[in-house]
């Protein structure tokens, strides 16, 4: 029963997906193009409020559900992790028009051919963790 | 209700709401990062024994599938009873330069909402070479790429530019390299196929 909230989420997210036209395939065509600031927008009112939200969570020491202080991790400092990975993530999000998120809603669109790029993305990742100790971090 | 919230959101009414997500999730004492769920999904199906990579308690990600289920849920709730009247109105000036490629735009909903070229995306297109490619390959790279980043657009260009994280800020200079590469290099080449 704990994890039915984040089914609710998950829901909010599905609709939020759809309705700012973020899984459109046209969407991200366009924001590699530079023809539209519809993605931009998007992306830069979440940003920009999210850094409100983190600023104003360590601010006032905000406690989450269960009342702990909420804390950040910091993201590891694997530069030449971040920067060829999001490389190769970045050619697979141009090719598809999905990034992992609305993959899944895409899927909950009744667009089954999805499930193939899904399967593949298991198989890159089972890749990634068989030639993990191999690559450049 | 339903008619205002079927219309198109304005970005700004949609990236608010994103990061609404993500304040929800850090309140349920978790992070907003969509592509560990490939890495849970590869440990439930026993990669954890052939590679260490996978061999952790996939349970502590045990949220984020639900998660994902419920995005499925939402991307069916909003695809019937939140459906837009008309297809997505991109620029014209996207719809040229993909015309140029052989890819059509829908202009009723009847021809598609708007979210895929249906023209390349569906199971015949996986008998042919350009089909393979844009499908698993860009599958692949997705799953591939996004795990060895440590994160996707979720993880990084939202959770993680907001935390101001400079690794997230390589990974989003990352998403644009190869973005831009493959829409304007290789999308001429790939769809000449």
């Amino acid at each position: 029963m704990k994890l039915f909230k984040f089914l609710l989420v998950g829901i909010l997210f599905g609709i939020v997906m759809t309705k700012s036209e973020a899984i459109s395939w046209f969407r991200i065509q366009e924001m590699f193009r530079f023809q539209s600031f519809h993605m931009y927008g998007i992306i830069g009112v979440a940003v920009v409020m999210g850094a409100l939200m983190h600023f104003l969570i360590k601010k006032y020491d905000v406690k989450n559900m269960f009342g702990d202080v909420i804390q950040f991790q910091d993201k590891p400092k694997t530069y030449k992790a971040s920067l060829f990975g999001g490389t190769i993530f970045g050619l697979g999000w141009a090719m598809t028009g999905a990034c992992p998120g609305p993959l899944y809603v895409l899927v909950g669109h009744g667009y089954w051919i999805i499930l193939i790029v899904i399967l593949s993305a298991l198989v890159g990742t089972f890749v990634y963790g068989a030639l993990r100790s191999k690559l450049p971090h | 209700m339903i008619e205002f919230i079927s219309q198109p959101w304005h970005w700004s009414i949609s990236g608010a709401m994103i990061s609404l997500v993500m304040l929800l999730l850090i309140y349920l004492g978790q992070k907003f990062g969509v592509s560990s769920s490939f890495q849970a999904m590869c440990s439930i199906g026993g990669a954890g024994s052939r590679f260490d990579y996978f061999n952790y308690d996939w349970k502590k990600h045990d949220w984020l599938l639900v998660f994902v289920l419920g995005s499925i849920i939402g991307g069916g709730i909003a695809s019937t009873l939140l459906a837009s009247p008309d297809p997505v109105q991109i620029s014209a000036a996207t719809i040229n330069d993909l015309s140029a490629l052989g890819i059509t735009y829908p202009t009723t909903n009847a021809a598609g909402a708007g979210f895929l070229p249906l023209d390349v995306f569906n199971f015949e297109a996986l008998k042919l070479l350009q089909g393979i490619i844009l499908i698993v390959l860009g599958g692949f790279f997705i799953g591939f790429g996004t795990r060895y980043a440590g994160g996707c657009t979720s993880g990084h260009a939202i959770t993680g530019l907001s935390n101001l994280q400079l690794p997230s800020l390589v990974a989003v200079i990352g998403f644009f390299i190869g973005g831009l590469v493959m829409t304007h290099l290789l999308f001429p080449i790939i769809f000449s196929l």
